[in-house]
């Protein structure tokens, strides 16, 4: 299977679908984990690395995961198979634009992919749609077992699994949730956010765009300090701490604006789906920006006749390497412009 | 508490600031934070904290000649792996760096990892056997070279006779 093949529906974490989904879009678990006899990736030699990627992707392939697994070879890939895996959430940035003997193996509904000589050897991440990660926890565990039946880790009875950068090691865990928070951004209180986060040694990124900078109001938060608690400790401090904290500060944003100003909270909205219905060219971060206001409008009730499956869609398949995927070809800046606005009307405009 | 700056709303963030020997407190809220460019400051990035701590132990290099000089020198028998190095991209180059740069990566793990220093999650069920006569081997090789330099040749003879079992 080639990754081209992704770019014609939405990853199945991003479809809206599990619980809470309106807010928390969706629930991710990676481990990092090393082999142990080899160096780490900095200090690994082609050929070592070459060996490390055959050994994994062996593995990998052979497990019985319930559904049907399949390898990419990041060193021949090309840039738009690349970018395109970088917009699904499936291989980071930094893996892609690296060198050297690397890939990734991908399941065929994306809830499981694993990173191979990024910067540790080895690094498994396991999706859900909405609030479970309990249930990442679960699987990834599980998988983790399986793939250890084959291969030695590198482990210190002190400091847990051993990782290239110390700031994982331990558990070599990164628990993540990726929130649509379009009412505490709209209400000046995203600082809340922040504030929830330094206060339990987490973490705040955008979701979507090229750094850190939050574009539509999609924010991930993880976990920061990887030593010390159990996994299942870092897990529960999400689901029955943090996250329903976060939900609550949204919720109750949501209902302030609905009840104090109704009218700025329909003009954003009714404002945002008019310029996606009659656009003709529109950036993709204007559309996120855009689509964000509408999303909010949709999950409110203040629009009716757009669902929130098409929405995730263009998200989804309005990213640049999406598009010229679908157009089987490289396209320059003005012409993705047009396309996707061309896009986005034929799904949001009546007939 | 009101915010100082707008009188308006809860003043959520408080700050301390000494300077000249004055101490000033200043109790201000989100918004008003936000817009006067106050940044609470939460992770100090991690080659950041390395460089703090080398260059503090070079202050106290007067008091003991030619530690922490030995502590920047030391190069990974395995790896080739420096501090230096290290401090430059934030990774290490293979698992016996934790065991070859302890001291310093312990001050840095406790500073980035909460306070916590040991682990007290999984543990893979397949016993790391190899990984573990690695480590050993480290640990060996360390208390040789410092039998050696205390000149104490009946403990050194005992480590070398341990370290050809292992190897």
């Amino acid at each position: 299977m080639r990754p081209t093949e992704l770019s014609d529906h939405v990853s199945q974490w991003f479809d809206g679908s599990g619980p809470g989904a309106d807010i928390v879009i969706s629930s991710r678990i990676r481990l990092a984990r090393n082999l142990a006899g080899y160096e780490f990736c900095p200090c690994l030699t082609t050929a070592r690395k070459s060996e490390v990627l055959q050994t994994l992707k062996d593995t990998l392939l052979a497990l019985d995961l319930g559904q049907e697994l399949f390898f990419v070879d990041l060193g021949a890939a090309s840039a738009l198979e690349q970018n395109l895996l970088v917009e699904r959430h499936l291989i980071s940035r930094q893996h892609a634009r690296a060198a050297g003997p690397r890939g990734a193996v991908i399941a065929r509904d994306e809830s499981f992919t694993a990173m191979i000589n990024e910067e540790d050897h080895l690094r498994i991440q396991v999706f859900q749609t909405g609030l479970q990660l309990a249930a990442c926890w679960e699987r990834i565990n599980r998988i983790d077992d399986l793939i250890e039946q084959h291969v030695e880790y590198a482990f210190d009875p002190e400091y847990g699994y051993l990782t290239a950068c110390p700031t994982n090691v331990g558990t070599g865990i990164r628990v993540s949730v990726m929130l649509h928070l379009p009412g505490l951004k709209m209400t000046g209180q995203i600082e809340k956010l922040f504030n929830t986060a330094r206060d339990t040694d987490l973490a705040v990124r955008g979701l979507f765009g090229e750094g850190t900078e939050a574009v539509g109001d999609f924010f991930q938060l993880s976990n920061q300090v990887t030593l010390g608690p159990a996994e299942d400790q870092i897990v529960s401090n999400f689901t029955d701490m943090v996250v329903p904290k976060i939900v609550e500060y949204e919720t109750l944003a949501r209902e302030k604006l609905l009840k104090t100003q109704p009218d700025k909270l329909d003009d954003k909205i009714q404002r945002a789906l008019a310029l996606l219905r009659s656009a003709r060219l529109i950036s993709s971060q204007e559309a996120l920006f855009l689509l964000s206001h509408v999303r909010m409008g949709v999950h409110l009730r203040r629009i009716e006749g757009v669902s929130v499956a098409t929405l995730n869609e263009l998200f989804m398949l309005t990213q640049p390497a999406h598009l010229q995927a679908r157009q089987g070809k490289p396209l320059d800046p003005d012409h993705r412009d047009a396309l996707r606005a061309q896009m986005i009307r034929s799904r949001l405009c009546p007939n | 508490m009101l915010c100082q700056v707008c009188k308006e709303h809860t003043a959520t963030i408080h700050l301390t600031e000494i300077s000249h020997g004055q101490r000033t407190e200043i109790h201000i809220c989100e918004q008003c934070a936000q817009k006067q460019g106050i940044v609470v400051k939460n992770q100090v990035p991690l080659n950041e904290l390395l460089s703090t701590l080398l260059s503090s132990q070079g202050q106290e290099e007067s008091a003991a000649p030619g530690v922490a000089g030995a502590l920047q020198d030391e190069v990974c028998p395995f790896c080739g792996m420096t501090l230096k190095k290290f401090s430059q991209k934030s990774l290490l180059g293979c698992p016996h760096d934790y065991e070859v740069f302890d001291q310093p990566l312990r001050a840095l793990i406790t500073r980035s990892q909460a306070g916590h220093t040991r682990h007290a999650g999984k543990v893979p069920s397949r016993a790391p056997r190899a990984m573990r006569n690695h480590m050993e081997v480290v640990r060996l090789r360390r208390r040789l070279d410092a039998a050696v330099q205390a000149e104490d040749y009946e403990v050194a003879a005992q480590i070398r006779d341990q370290l050809r079992k292992l190897q």
